[in-house]
């Protein structure tokens, strides 16, 4: 053995006690009733269980799956069946209970197939971590760290050293000492898969207190027979052994004994190029990957003078601890503590239905003259005991003296953080002071502490970001405000110009057509009937969401909602009763015209052709025959709008927001393209009509040889497409609640996102019906009203609808080009026409007693309001 | 069944307090034999005295405190201060003298600071120092060793002594270290020449020597059985010999002694082993403890040539528990996974 000892500090030499459970020989325990596994057996998030109660299991399957890479798995130790999952006494410092699944166990025994595999050495690193963490494999050695994690180290840290930790320093424990002797084979074998795994570290030592002469022989015996084999590595496995002391097992100390280094305060042992494995965890590695096995055993020491016998056992993982005493003739009543670990830093379980866990390296059931209730502390008299025991260069009376003052400033000044709660310092104690109790109480304050600091921290930074923020924006307000004071005037000047032309010219347009279309609402009963069910049905959809709403509503909406609701309930009534009076009244009057096509030749008589008024009247008819292009014209150069402001505000917008702002602006972007293709489909469907028209038109407006007569049949067949157009007006009103919505739901804070989302999502549906309902109707519309005015829908108006499409482009590009006050104007400007659009929608809507009232006007209403924010800027 | 629930570690080293402290109390064993031998029994008196008067302080402050009694009083370190004085005070020293040191020692230099483990000063020492300063006449009058009396003063003759302040007559002399402290101008060799006691002792003067060597014996015994590290004895004694050295020039009548005279004389030995070893009132790392006995060495030689006590040890002592506190700040020891120790001083992680 060449490798140098380097000294470990401090350190104490306690009772070794280890011969009493060396006496016997290993065996294996026998299957329990119940066996029970807690989700949290290692450090990390607890495991999350996928089987449920009733499953039947087989030992080796897994019950539960590594919630993460900072987890393990956990695997049934035998078969049976899911009895429960619920809380249960678990092996904790803390005693309390914790999730477990438990398996009633069928005394079969039955196992999954365990795939092993030929040659572990070919398969690359991935796998093999993959393997081990699916394995459920964590340090056997008491911490319970997953192995999967510790042997994955950060990539930058190179791995030179591999220790394979056989010390075993606690007194009683000799369930490491017993493996060494049982399975030196696969100690070895498994450390150099490990090296393997972290890419062929220069040295793999394998430490061993001097106190284990038999394990010692055991493993240089299996080196060297080993060595013959084609072990990759195993020329550079060590065996070391050192003189025997306490705590001479850290992970910490003994790296320092092995190679004299230190990690770093606050550091892993990766850090310094150090990966540390447990034996056992070693032989649990090579098992699961040659083999295929999962960790369902280990060997446990079952020590103390209670028992009848003492000794080591394989014990399934999850047998509770009393049915392992029990197997060793536990005598309850001797027994002075339950110890779960070694009498240095196991801790004491108040129940003996804690189960057996992967971390469970003895049970430790002492007498009372073993081991006497703790003495009374007395006072420090600082003799230093304790700082020439602590292995980590502390003072402990120190520490003691600032615990008590809870003063965690000098506590941290005194490296408490570097204290592993070994128990030296207690141990040597004159005055029986129970310091590890004090320092882990600390610990645990000071993190506490800075848990609590660090979560005010962000909210005073989140609130002074907040404060910057909002002072930005004011300053830049500020600034614009001025620069586009004189450019709103500007603006407005001219947009009331243009806003008086405007509204000269269009006026005579809605009147005739809503005087065009009362008279056909009058004249025909079936579009009145259609549009009574229409009516019908759009009450009892809205009745449908808001008593959807209502449901989900909690406290004061739920109140608002529900009065929402009754609303929606009377409409549907009223709507409903309308149907049916008008039903009755047509059954009585008109019992058969409700086809359009057999009502469409009757009415022209209703019409005086000779009445110049008649023929503005036709006119104006026609002229609203092209608004379904012309309307998605509109809508076009508005979404063109919409989405620059959307991309603004979006550019605009903070972090948070952001992600919703860009969603919007992409919704808008999609429906600008889906409004393109309608506008395209739309010319596309001009000249097919064209010709339908010519082929199968019953009556063909051009074959009517008085212009009046011709007129006023157009007129009528544009009537005829009436509910077609209101369709598409609904659908626009619901398209700019869309977007209203949309931008309410950006801006809108935190808690009310998700309402206002769903809000979002319900209009896009209740679009998706309109629109679905508007191509029905076309397809309906086709064969059934095929006639169209040929050169009036074919030629001019398809110019006038792509000449619209450019001037709207061109409106965006310039728009994109503009200044900020430039911008202002013409967003003022938009808005006026905007407004004055739907001033015009909402006067028709009410005149045709329109069920969208309520909406247009709303929709007015705001965009009013919006004008006079932007005019006052 | 529910277990008892404890907190690791469960096994505990066979020592604790009270054992410490018998210890202490055997290993003064050798030094009060010599100081009997050579001084007759007032030094055993002195420490009954101190027991009765230490205990019974004790035992009131705690009634006062509303402590138990017999728990705080089983822990022995009363027993030991009363020890320590008793062995430090002059022998046959009136019974007033033994009863201000043990009630300053007790109630006010342990008590009121908060009993054991919180006192910042050695308890014996500030009793000491108490009297010291108080009865300067009383405190300087130390008995002649054997070798230069007829014969040691009886038990009755020594009672009636302390309590009465008759009966012993002409016992007293003054010490090695009077002497040498009062004979300036002569030579060391013919100060040596002129004083019995002097004469009659090989190492320190009569009797003094044999004191120091029982002292010397108990400590090591306390050092084998693990009780305090050789750090502040041993750093003491160090310095207290580097500073003899460097002051005697054998033998001209400047010569501040010499190296035997200082170690083998006076408190040197019960100092170095039973007193500055005292771990509640000293630094607290071994490095601090070497400083600390160190400083207490320099001190103790400089007063004592320098000064006008003739002895100063417990001087040197309280001066250095005034020090320990911040001897104790920066000299926290190296902790593991740390380039370089930390003061104490410094709050936070940098
Ligand atoms: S061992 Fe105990 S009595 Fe001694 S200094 Fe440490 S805490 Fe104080
Ligand atoms: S428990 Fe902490 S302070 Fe005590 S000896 Fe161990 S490491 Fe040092």
């Amino acid at each position: 053995m060449s490798q140098l000892i380097y000294p470990l500090r401090g350190g104490v030499h306690p009772p070794e006690n280890k011969q009493q459970s060396l006496q016997s020989p290993l065996r294996r325990l026998a299957i329990p009733g119940e066996l029970v596994f807690p989700l949290a057996q290692h450090i990390g998030a607890p495991a999350k269980a996928v089987v449920e109660i009733g499953d039947r299991v087989l030992a080796g399957q897994m019950i539960a799956e590594p919630n993460g890479p900072f987890s393990a798995a956990i695997h049934a130790s035998t078969s049976g069946t899911v009895s429960a999952i619920e809380a249960r006494p678990i092996p904790h410092a803390s005693g309390l209970w914790g999730d477990c699944i438990v398996v009633a166990a069928d005394g079969k025994d039955e196992s999954i197939d365990f795939v092993g595999c030929e040659n572990p050495f070919k398969i690359d690193h991935e796998s093999l971590i993959e393997k081990i963490r699916h394995a459920g494999i964590a340090g056997m050695g008491g911490a319970g760290f997953p192995s999967a994690v510790k042997l994955n180290p950060p990539p930058n840290n190179n791995i030179d050293t591999l220790i394979i930790n056989g010390t075993e320093c606690e007194p009683y424990i000799t369930a490491d000492d017993v493996l060494m002797q049982e399975r030196s084979e696969d100690i070895i074998r498994g450390c150099t898969l490990l090296a393997h795994i972290l890419n062929g570290p220069d040295r793999i030592l394998i430490g061993v207190e001097d106190n284990k002469p038999k394990a010692i022989a055991a493993l240089e015996q299996s080196l060297l027979k080993l060595a013959a084999e084609d072990l990759p590595g195993i020329d550079r496995v060590q065996v070391v052994s050192f003189p025997t002391k306490y705590p001479s097992g850290g992970e910490k100390q003994l790296i320092q004994i092995l190679t004299g280094k230190e990690v770093p305060s606050g550091g892993l042992p990766a850090h310094i190029g150090i990966v540390v494995q447990n034996v056992g965890t070693t032989v649990a590695i090579w098992e699961a990957i040659k083999h295929g096995k999962p960790l369902i055993e280990r060997i446990t020491t079952v020590v103390g003078e209670s028992l009848k016998e003492q000794g080591n056992a394989i014990v399934k993982l999850g047998s509770p601890s009393q049915f392992v005493l029990e197997q060793f003739g536990f005598q309850e009543k001797s027994c002075a503590r339950l110890i779960a670990g070694g009498p240095m830093m196991g801790f004491s379980l108040p129940d003996s239905r804690a189960p057996i866990v992967k971390t469970s390296n003895c049970l430790l059931v002492p007498s009372h003259q073993e081991m006497p209730d703790p003495a009374p502390a007395q006072a420090c008299i600082r003799c230093g005991h304790c700082a020439e025991a602590c292995p980590a260069g502390l003072l402990p009376q120190q520490l003691y003296w600032y615990a008590q003052a809870k003063e965690h400033d000098r506590l941290l000044a005194h490296n408490l953080m570097d204290c592993i709660e070994c128990g030296a310092c207690s141990f040597v104690c004159p005055s029986s002071i129970p310091l590890v109790q004090y320092y882990r109480a600390s610990k645990g304050e000071i993190r506490q502490a800075e848990i609590e600091k660090e979560k005010s921290d962000r909210s005073r930074q989140r609130f002074e970001f907040r404060q910057k923020r909002i002072e930005r924006a004011e300053a830049e307000k500020e600034a614009k405000r001025l620069a586009r004071k004189k450019a709103a005037e500007a603006a407005k000047a001219k947009a009331a110009a243009n806003a008086g032309a405007a509204k000269t010219a269009p006026a005579a347009d809605p009147v005739a057509a809503a005087m065009a279309r009362v008279q056909a609402q009058q004249s025909d009963p079936a579009e009145q009937l259609a549009k009574l069910e229409r009516a019908v049905n759009n009450a009892r959809n809205r009745l449908n969401s808001a008593e959807e709403k209502w449901q989900q509503a909690e406290g004061d909406q739920k109140a608002k909602l529900e009065s929402r609701f009754k609303q929606a309930q009377l409409r549907l009534q009223d709507a409903e009763s309308k149907l049916h009076d008008f039903k009755q009244q047509s059954a009585g009057q008109n019992p058969a015209p409700s086809n359009p096509t057999s009502a469409s030749p009757t009415t022209p008589l209703n019409i005086d052709s000779d009445d110049p008024i008649e023929r503005a009247k036709a006119k104006a008819q026609q002229r609203l025959s092209m608004s379904p292009l012309e309307k998605a014209e509109n809508n076009l150069s508005s979404l063109n709008d919409r989405l620059k402001k959307a991309q603004e505000k979006a550019s605009e917008a903070d972090d948070d927001k952001r992600a919703a702002m860009e969603a919007a602006v992409e919704k808008l972007k999609q429906k600008k393209t889906s409004l393109e293709k309608e506008i395209d489909e739309l010319k596309a469907q001009a000249p097919l009509k064209e010709n339908t028209a010519t082929a199968e038109t019953p009556v063909d407006p051009n074959s009517i040889d008085d212009p009046i007569e011709r007129a006023k049949a157009k007129a009528m067949q544009r009537l005829n497409m009436s509910p077609a157009e209101k369709l598409q007006n609904s659908l626009q009103a619901l398209q700019t609640r869309l977007a209203k919505a949309e931008e309410k739901a950006a801006s809108a804070d935190e808690d009310r996102r998700p309402a206002m989302q769903a809000a979002v999502e319900k209009l896009q549906e209740k679009i998706k019906t309109v629109e679905q309902e508007i191509t029905e109707f076309k397809a309906q519309e086709e064969p059934a009203k095929p006639a169209e005015s040929a050169n009036e829908s074919s030629g001019i108006p398809l110019d006038a609808a792509s000449a619209a499409i450019e001037k709207a482009k061109a409106k965006a590009a310039a728009q994109a080009q503009m200044s900020d006050s430039e911008k202002h104007a013409a967003q003022v400007e938009s808005l006026q026409q905007r407004i004055q659009k739907a001033q015009q929608r909402l006067d028709k809507a009410t005149e045709e007693g329109n069920d969208n009232v309520d909406a247009f006007r709303l929709g007015l209403e705001k965009l009013q309001a919006k004008l006079k924010e932007l005019e006052s800027e | 069944m529910s277990f008892l629930r404890a907190s690791s570690p469960h096994a505990h080293a066979a020592n604790n307090t009270t054992k410490v402290m018998q210890t202490v109390l055997l290993a003064t064993l050798p030094g009060l034999l010599a100081l009997t031998v050579f001084f007759g029994p007032g030094s055993i008196i002195n420490i009954l005295l101190a027991l009765i008067f230490c205990l019974a302080g004790e035992a009131l402050v705690l009634r006062l405190r509303k402590r138990p009694l017999g728990f705080y009083l089983r822990d022995y370190s009363a027993a030991v201060t009363a020890v320590l004085l008793g062995l430090a005070l002059p022998p046959y020293c009136p019974w007033w003298v033994v009863m201000v040191a043990s009630v300053s020692a007790i109630i006010i230099a342990k008590q009121l600071y908060g009993g054991m483990g919180y006192n910042p000063f050695n308890p014996a020492m500030v009793g000491y120092v108490v009297v010291l300063i108080s009865f300067p006449l009383q405190m300087s009058q130390w008995p002649s060793p054997a070798s230069l009396l007829e014969s040691l003063p009886s038990i009755s003759a020594s009672i009636s002594q302390v309590f009465t302040g008759q009966g012993l007559d002409a016992y007293t002399s003054a010490t090695a270290l009077d002497i040498v402290k009062q004979n300036n101008s002569q030579l060391i060799s013919q100060v040596y020449a002129d004083s019995d006691l002097l004469r009659s002792g090989s190492l320190a003067g009569a009797g003094w020597e044999w004191v120091n060597l029982g002292f010397l014996m108990g400590g090591l015994y306390l050092l084998y059985k693990k009780v305090f590290t050789w750090h502040a004895p041993v750093a003491m004694l160090a310095s207290l010999s580097l500073f003899a050295l460097l002051g005697y020039d054998s033998g001209s009548s400047q010569s501040g002694g010499s190296l035997s005279l200082h170690l083998f004389s006076g408190a040197t030995m019960l100092g170095a082993f039973f007193i500055i070893t005292d771990p509640v009132s000293s630094a607290v790392s071994n490095k601090g403890r070497l400083i600390f006995g160190a400083a207490v060495g320099a001190l103790v030689y400089l007063i004592r040539v320098l000064g006008n006590y003739p002895d100063a040890v417990a001087f040197a002592v309280l001066l250095m528990n005034f020090a320990a506190p911040f001897i104790d700040y920066y000299t926290v020891p190296r902790s593991y996974g740390h380039a370089k120790p930390r003061k104490a001083t410094e709050k936070q992680e940098p």
